[in-house]
């Protein structure tokens, strides 16, 4: 039998969770509902006055090919960063698990980068990467030009991803150091006397265990990557050179406030919705569904 | 086979030394089961003949050779875990094929052994299965089975059967007993289970924390305990272990002004501290009237089928016998037993050795025709 208690007063329970609503609604669901009724309204030219246009602007934005120029780049953007981050957090977390040297230091000190606000760490790497005078753009002196986030949209797009991985290995290093821990010691002991190396143990004994962490990470990394670079891009690159690190948040804010298109920037928050949407529905069915072992 | 030699062996953590120096030979083909309560080292000192923990100091040497800077994998050792450490995502033939897979022996060859070995342990059966869908005594079976197809030249068991229950361990007990005398391959069994090392072993080596307190084969152990410790860890009921001294009239005085006439044994233990044990078994029962009868008082009294035991009390000092009459014997009910000075243990209180009946101190490799 479930035990509940009952509150006699029938006022009171939605008093106590009226903030929190509140939140929920003015935060949450108010500016879903705006976005949702720009997506599929149209403003006159002149202003004043919406008049519904059914799927018409969703058209117009699957019609464009520099839209979908804008979803492959962002598709290879959220690949490269959740690979890159996710690779550089797992090899951190093996070498603290082997519990070698520094592991106490290392253990605190890589989660810091997971503090630092995106913008705030944009800039201070527009500072490492910048051509004229950061630390990376000393490679200018000695080959002249090899470097330039500036104009080399290349350039521009790997910095940015590097910059993007890095602030996530701290975040991924931590669920990946609990998921390693969490196998049992004599495991990798068995493996050992089984006389497998460390790295083929990583791969046929410790990876095969974590799946479930990997997945997770995974999802949440995919997640991340297509909607939080808009801090990131707006400080380093705002989405140039030449539209070269433009993603799909980055156009949807160019579209909507310095373009002022409010419908077509409407109508792309809703894809991009579906998309978080669709991915954090594989996210809870492979939770449910999760490979259990013992 | 391979036998493994023990020299001056010590495990520190930090500044603590655990085990403090072991000198042990284990021949070829032997089995040796390491006994001792919890936290004495037995573990870890069979985790640095694996070489899974490092060795601090001293060498151990495998077939010769020594091998502490080896690998696990270079030193030909297979270990049997305690919650039996099978890989969970595996089958049981992937399980068991691990070892040959890593090694690269081809898939067909690697099968056929698998096979093999799974039939000896009856686990044919269960080949695709996971871990997860076996009982204990199947996965039990596997960790066995997953050591034995390496052929190794050391078997190591760390506590194999903790989980099991008492039926399936007997039954596991015979079969790791079987497979001993099957292979012949050098085995060190680590247990805290006394029945279990006795019946099992060719010879224990009893541990108590971080030291090795004596060496032998398991009938000497229970009869000749070298130590104090030894004397009260074997054996249930324990041993009776009386404190007190000889003085030089021969007679033994403990408790609370009990005196004992043991006028051969006082002569080499005069002017010591000293603790004598006998074994319960041997404590006999007289008639009040018996020349050296020793009067106490039962406690009470624990019927066990064909024998019982009495718990008495003589002049204050506790005493265990075992007694196959089958009179009353209540509580505060007086009862004499009488002691043969040949069943008696003597043992120095100052370093808890025992002491032979010339004066001389036990050591803990001291053989002594049973």
């Amino acid at each position: 039998m479930e035990r509940r208690a009952f509150y006699r007063n029938p006022v009171l329970p939605w008093l106590l969770i009226g903030p929190q609503l509140l939140l929920v609604l003015v935060f949450f669901y108010w500016p879903t509902s705006q976005a949702l009724y720009w997506a599929f309204t149209l403003e006159q030219p002149w202003g004043g006055g919406n008049s519904w246009v059914w799927l018409d602007n969703f058209i117009a934005i699957f019609r464009d090919r520099e839209y979908w120029a804008t979803v492959a780049r962002s598709a290879f953007y959220a690949i490269c960063t959740t690979g890159l981050s996710m690779a550089v957090a797992l090899f951190l977390a093996c070498f603290v698990d082997r519990s070698l040297k520094g592991t106490k230091l290392f253990q605190s000190v890589y989660v810091w980068p997971y503090a630092i606000a995106a913008p705030a760490a944009g800039v201070a790497f527009r500072f490492i990467f910048a051509p004229q005078s950061g630390i990376i753009g000393s490679i200018n002196q000695i080959w002249p030009g090899i470097w330039d986030p500036s104009t080399n949209g290349v350039h521009a797009l790997a910095m940015v991803i590097i910059c993007h991985a890095w602030l996530g290995i701290g975040y991924n290093f931590i669920f990946f150091l609990a998921a390693l821990q969490m196998i049992p010691r004599s495991i990798t002991e068995a493996g050992a006397m089984d006389g497998a190396r460390p790295v083929r143990r990583m791969f046929d004994l410790q990876l095969p265990l974590i799946a479930p962490t990997v997945f997770f990470l995974l999802i949440m990394n995919l997640i991340s990557s297509f909607t939080d670079s808009f801090g990131l891009i707006d400080t380093m690159t705002e989405g140039g050179p030449v539209g070269s690190t433009e993603v799909m948040v980055y156009k949807i804010y160019f579209d909507g406030f310095k373009g002022l298109d409010y419908s077509g920037a409407a109508a792309q928050s809703i894809v991009l919705m579906f998309l978080v949407i669709a991915l954090t529905f594989v996210q809870f069915k492979w939770v449910e569904k999760r490979v259990h072992y013992n | 086979m391979a036998a493994i030699s023990f020299s001056g062996v010590k495990k520190r953590y930090q500044k603590n030394d655990v085990i403090h120096g072991v000198d042990v030979e284990i021949e070829a083909g032997e089995f040796v089961v390491i006994l001792g309560p919890s936290g004495c080292g037995k573990s870890t000192l069979l985790r640095m003949i694996a070489g899974l923990e490092e060795i601090s100091e001293g060498t151990i040497a495998i077939d010769g050779k020594v091998v502490n800077e080896l690998e696990p994998r270079e030193r030909g050792c297979a270990m049997v875990f305690q919650n039996y450490a099978l890989y969970p995502h595996m089958s049981v033939r992937q399980n068991i094929g691990y070892a040959l897979k890593v090694a690269g022996m081809p898939k067909a060859e690697r099968e056929a052994k698998v096979l093999k070995v799974a039939k000896s342990v009856s686990l044919e059966p269960y080949l695709d299965r996971k871990p997860g869908e076996l009982s204990g005594g199947q996965r039990q079976r596997v960790a066995m089975a997953r050591a034995m197809v390496r052929e190794p030249k050391v078997f190591l068991f760390d506590e194999p059967f903790s989980n099991l229950d008492a039926k399936l361990r007997v039954a596991m007990r015979a079969e790791v007993r079987n497979l001993h005398r099957s292979l012949g391959v050098t085995s060190v069994f680590v247990t805290h289970d006394q029945t279990e090392a006795m019946t099992l072993a060719d010879r224990l080596i009893v541990m108590n924390s971080g030291f090795v307190e004596q060496v032998g084969k398991p009938s000497e152990v229970y009869h000749h305990p070298a130590s104090l410790f030894v004397a009260d860890f074997i054996g249930s009921p324990a041993m009776n272990l009386v404190r007190g001294f000889f003085g030089e009239d021969g007679y033994f005085r403990h408790g609370k002004g009990g005196m004992v006439n043991l006028p051969g044994l006082a002569k080499a233990h005069l002017s010591r501290e000293v603790s004598i044990g006998i074994r319960p078994e041997l404590v006999r029962r007289v008639d009040a009237g018996h020349k050296d009868a020793i009067a106490a008082v039962v406690d009470y009294t624990e019927e066990l089928g064909a024998s019982r035991l009495v718990y008495a009390r003589a002049d204050g000092s506790p005493i265990i016998a075992v007694d196959s009459g089958t009179d009353a014997l209540g509580t505060g009910m007086p009862v004499h037993f009488a002691l043969s000075e040949s069943d008696i243990h003597v043992f120095d209180h100052s370093n808890g050795r025992r002491v032979d009946h010339n004066g001389r101190p036990v050591r803990a490799t001291d053989t002594v025709s049973a």
